[in-house]
C-alpha cells in the first residue's frame, strides 16, 4: 500500500484497538456530565451576558442548579421546567436567577413531555442557526475560494484583539490561509468564559464571543478584498471546552484546537472532566463543520521525537476514534504531528519524511496538521529559517493539510510583523516550487524510509494493544504519552463532574448527531 | 600587496570583509506604506542612529501600509575591548561525576532543586534541558545526578506556587526559566519572585538562579538573583554554580 509499503494488517489491528479503547471510555462519558457541558446547553438555549460582578450568566444558571443538587438531571431539564412554569425565555430565567428572584430547582415539577416540548422548540432553532452559519461558510468557500493545501496557518498573539486584527489582516494579505488567535496565558484553567472585547492578555488574547465576532468580521473583510476565504482558529480546550465550541459554532470559527489528551498532559486538567467535555465539544464542532486540530505534536516537545514517534501515531488512532464517535468526518480531523527531531541527527530528514508520509497514508482523508520545529530552534534566526524550509519541504512532499508556519524567531519572542511575512514567503516559495513533487517520487523498497515507517507502526500497534488491555486512564497514569504522568482523580476540574440520573437529557447531542446535517 | 592590518583591541569596530569597515546588517519594519518615501524614511532613521552610508538593499510591502527593510550601514563607533568587564559565574565548571563527588564530600546530603517555567511562559524547553533526565545535546539533566533531587514543576507556574513548593520541599536551589516573553513581561515576573521569597524570609536560604535566551548574568544579578544563565548553558554549568554556592554561603546545615 502507498509509497511506504505499510502492513495493512497492522493498520487495521491498530485501528481496531483504538476503537475498543474509545468504546470503553465512551461508556464512562455517556454516564456523566460536567458543569461546562451544562453551561454549554444553557448557552445554546440562548443565554448570554454577565451579572453585575461580571460573572457569565451561564455560570450563574449552572451554579444555581448545582447548589440545588440538580446537576445530575441536566440544565435542559431545569430550563425546560422553568419555561413550562413561568412562560419566559431562557435569558429572562438567567437574569431572574442572577437577581436572586428565582431558584431554578425549587419550581414545581411539570410534566416531562411538556418540558421536552418547550426545550426542543428552542434547541431546534439554535441548531438551525448553527446550520445556517455552516452554510454561510460553504457559500464563502464557493464564491471566494480558498488557498491550496497545505493551508498556511499563522498565529497572532498580541493580547489586544484590535492589534491582533492588524496583524491578522497583514498576514492574510501576505498569503496566510488560516489565522489562529492564541489565547492568553492561563485561560484554559478558568472555569468560565470571559465576556466582551478585550485588550489585555499575556502571550495571547482572551477567547470571548465578542473577540471571535470582531476577528471574524475583519477576516471576512480582508477575504473579500483579496478574493480568498480566510479561516479563523481558536482553542477549544481547557475547562470550558464545549462552551468555546458553542461560541465558535455561532461566530463561524473554522478550526479549533480540540484535544482532551493535551489538556490532561500539559495543562493538568482532570482526565474525567475533559474527556466528557471533549465529547460534547466535538459533537458541536462536527455539526458546525469545524476542523479540529489535535495536539500530538506536543508529546515531541517533552519527549524525544525519534524515540516517541510511535506515541504520536497511537494517539492519532485514538483521536480518530473519539472524533468518529462525535460525528466528525475524516475531512474535519486535523490530526497533529510535528517536525521536532534534533537537526544534528544524521538522516533526520529521512525520519521526518517517513513519519509525515506514514501519517498521510494511514489517515488519507484527514487534513493533517503539521507543527514546525520549536525545540531545537536556537536564536540563530538564519539557521532557523533553513530548519523551517526543511519542514516545509517535508510537508509538500507528503501532502500535509495544515501547515503551522515556523517562525525564524521561535524561542525569542512572539512573532513580529515581518517574522510572519518571512515565514509565509518561505512556505509559499517551497510549496509552489515543489508543488507536485509528491506525485513524482516513490521510496526505495525496504530502504531507510520504509523501514523506519514500518518500525514506528509496529511499535504503535503494540502500544495500542497494551492500552486496550489496561485502559486509557491507566495508560495516562503510567506516563506513556509525552512522558507525563497524570492521575485519574488528580488535576483541575474534577469537582465539576457528576453522574447523570435517569431523567437526564441533552437535546443538542441528539439533534446534532442524529439530525439532518 | 600590503599586509593585513592588525586589530587594535582598544578600538574595535564591526567587521564585514575588511578590518574597520564598520559594516552592520539591520532589519526592521516602519509603519508607513511601501514606496520611495518609505525607503528614504528607513535610511534617515538609520543615519540618525549615527550610521553612515546607509543603504536599503531590500524593502517589502507588508500589506497594511507597513514596510519591511533589510539594510546595510557603517558605524564609526569603536569600543575598547581591553577594558571590558562582564560579571559572570566565576567557578570552573565541573563534570557530572565531579559534581556528584563534590556533593558527597562537601555537602554530605542530597540537595533539593526546584525548577519551573514561570508566569506566562509556556515554553519548557530550557528548564527541561537543564532538569530532565535526558538533558540536552548529550548533557544529562539534573534528574540524573546522584545527590540531587530535582523537581521540574513545568510551565506557566505562578510565582506563589513555586515559592510554596520550594518551602514544602525545603529546597536548596530554585531555578526559573523564561524563554519566550512578550513585551518584556519576564522582568516584572522575575522581580516578583524575589520579592515573594524575601517576604517569606527565605531568600537568604536558597540559591536563586534564572535562565533563558534573554537572560544574562548581569541582568540576573541586577534583578536580585545569584546567577543567570543564557543560551548554550547545560546542567553541569548550573549544578556547578549551585553546589559551590551552597558551600560558599554555608547553606549546608539549614
Amino acid at each position: 500500500m502507498g509509497k511506504l509499503n505499510l502492513d495493512v494488517e497492522k493498520i487495521n489491528k491498530s485501528r481496531q484497538s483504538a476503537k475498543n479503547i474509545a468504546d470503553e471510555v465512551q461508556k464512562f462519558i455517556d454516564q456523566h456530565t460536567t458543569v461546562a457541558t451544562e453551561r454549554t446547553v444553557v448557552r445554546l438555549l440562548g443565554v448570554d451576558g454577565v451579572d453585575e460582578i461580571g460573572k457569565p450568566l451561564p455560570n450563574v444558571v449552572v451554579d444555581n442548579i448545582k447548589e440545588g443538587g440538580g446537576l445530575q438531571r441536566g440544565a435542559a431539564y431545569w430550563m425546560g421546567n422553568a419555561i413550562a412554569n413561568l412562560q419566559i425565555t431562557p435569558q429572562e430565567i438567567a437574569e431572574k436567577i442572577s437577581k436572586g428572584e428565582l431558584d431554578i430547582t425549587r419550581l414545581p415539577a411539570k410534566d416531562e413531555g411538556k418540558i421536552k416540548e418547550e426545550i426542543y422548540k428552542i434547541a431546534k432553532e439554535s441548531v438551525e442557526k448553527i446550520k445556517n452559519v455552516r452554510k454561510t461558510r460553504e457559500h464563502f468557500l464557493n464564491t471566494l475560494g480558498e488557498g491550496p493545501k497545505p493551508y498556511l496557518y499563522v498565529i497572532v498573539a498580541t493580547g489586544n484583539i484590535y492589534e491582533d486584527i492588524i496583524q491578522a489582516k497583514a498576514a492574510a494579505k501576505q498569503g496566510a490561509d488560516v489565522i489562529a488567535v492564541i489565547r492568553t496565558t492561563g485561560q484554559s484553567l478558568l472555569d468560565y468564559v470571559p465576556y466582551g472585547a478585550t485588550t489585555e492578555g499575556f502571550g495571547g488574547t482572551y477567547a470571548t464571543q465578542e473577540n471571535f465576532r470582531l476577528m471574524r468580521r475583519a477576516l471576512d473583510e480582508v477575504g473579500e478584498e483579496i478574493g480568498r476565504y480566510i479561516r479563523l482558529t481558536n482553542y477549544c480546550s481547557g475547562l470550558c471546552m464545549p462552551e468555546i465550541a458553542a461560541m465558535g459554532a455561532v461566530e463561524r470559527l473554522d478550526m479549533m484546537l480540540n484535544d482532551a489528551l493535551y489538556g490532561i498532559l500539559f495543562r493538568d486538567i482532570n482526565m474525567q472532566r475533559t474527556l466528557i467535555d471533549q465529547f460534547f465539544s466535538r459533537v458541536i464542532n462536527g455539526f458546525a463543520g469545524i476542523i479540529i486540530n489535535t495536539g500530538e505534536d506536543n508529546y515531541l516537545t517533552t519527549d524525544d521525537a525519534v524515540e516517541a514517534a510511535h506515541t504520536v501515531l497511537a494517539s492519532q488512532f485514538i483521536n480518530e476514534q473519539f472524533a468518529l464517535k462525535a460525528g466528525l468526518k475524516e475531512e474535519q480531523m486535523g490530526l497533529g504531528h510535528a517536525f521536532e527531531m534534533d537537526p544534528s541527527l544524521e538522516d533526520g530528514f529521512l525520519l521526518e519524511l517517513a513519519q509525515a508520509e506514514m501519517a498521510r497514508e494511514i489517515f488519507p482523508n484527514a487534513p493533517l496538521k503539521y507543527m514546525p520545529p520549536t525545540k531545537f530552534m536556537t536564536g540563530n534566526i538564519f539557521k532557523g529559517h533553513v530548519q523551517n524550509a526543511m519542514f516545509n519541504m517535508v510537508s509538500i512532499m507528503t501532502n500535509q493539510g495544515i501547515q503551522l508556519l515556523g517562525m525564524l524567531t521561535e524561542a525569542i519572542h512572539t512573532p513580529h510583523l515581518h517574522d510572519r511575512y518571512l515565514s509565509i514567503e518561505n512556505a509559499k516559495y517551497i510549496f509552489n516550487n515543489a508543488r507536485h513533487l509528491s506525485e513524482e517520487i516513490e521510496f526505495k523498497e525496504n530502504g531507510r524510509i520504509q523501514q523506519r515507517a514500518s518500525e514506528v507502526l509496529d511499535k504503535a500497534c503494540d502500544l495500542l494493544a497494551q492500552i486496550e488491555k489496561e485502559g486509557l486512564f491507566q495508560t495516562i497514569e503510567q506516563g506513556k504519552f509525552g512522558g507525563v504522568k497524570r492521575m485519574r482523580d488528580g488535576g483541575k476540574g474534577l469537582d465539576g463532574v457528576c453522574k447523570k440520573d435517569s431523567g437526564y437529557f441533552n437535546p443538542f447531542i441528539e439533534l446534532m448527531l442524529g439530525g439532518d446535517k | 600587496m600590503t599586509e593585513a592590518q592588525k586589530v587594535d583591541l582598544t578600538k574595535v569596530m564591526p567587521y564585514g570583509d575588511t578590518l574597520n569597515d564598520g559594516v552592520m546588517q539591520l532589519s526592521f519594519t516602519l509603519p508607513v506604506p511601501y514606496g520611495d518615501e518609505a525607503k528614504e524614511a528607513a535610511r534617515q532613521i538609520v543615519l540618525k542612529m549615527g550610521f553612515e552610508e546607509a543603504s536599503v538593499v531590500y524593502a517589502h510591502d507588508l500589506g497594511v501600509e507597513y514596510t519591511y527593510f533589510i539594510m546595510y550601514a557603517k558605524t564609526r563607533q569603536t569600543v575598547d575591548f581591553t577594558s571590558i568587564e562582564v560579571p559572570k559565574v566565576d567557578v570552573e565548571v565541573m563534570e557530572k561525576e565531579d559534581i556528584e563527588n563534590f556533593i558527597k564530600e562537601n555537602i554530605k546530603r542530597n540537595i533539593v532543586v526546584v525548577g519551573a517555567c514561570t508566569g506566562t511562559d509556556a515554553h519548557t524547553v530550557g528548564i527541561d534541558a537543564i532538569m530532565n533526565m535526558k538533558g540536552y545535546a548529550g548533557h544529562y539533566g539534573l534528574e540524573r545526578y546522584e545527590g540531587i533531587e530535582a523537581y521540574n514543576l513545568g510551565s506557566q507556574v505562578p510565582n506563589e506556587e513555586l515559592v510554596a513548593k520550594a518551602i514544602e520541599l525545603n529546597a536548596d536551589a530554585i531555578l526559573v526559566s523564561q524563554v519566550v516573553t512578550q513585551k518584556e513581561v519576564h522582568i516584572p515576573n522575575l522581580t516578583e519572585l524575589v520579592e515573594l521569597l524575601e517576604a517569606e524570609g527565605i531568600r537568604d536560604k536558597v540559591v536563586l538562579v534564572c535562565g533563558g535566551p534573554r537572560i544574562t548574568y548581569e541582568l540576573a544579578k541586577e534583578l536580585g538573583y545569584d546567577a543567570g544563565f543564557g543560551s548554550g548553558s547545560y546542567a553541569e554549568d548550573v549544578a556547578t554554580f549551585i553546589v559551590n554556592e551552597i558551600v560558599k554561603r554555608n547553606l549546608i546545615n539549614k
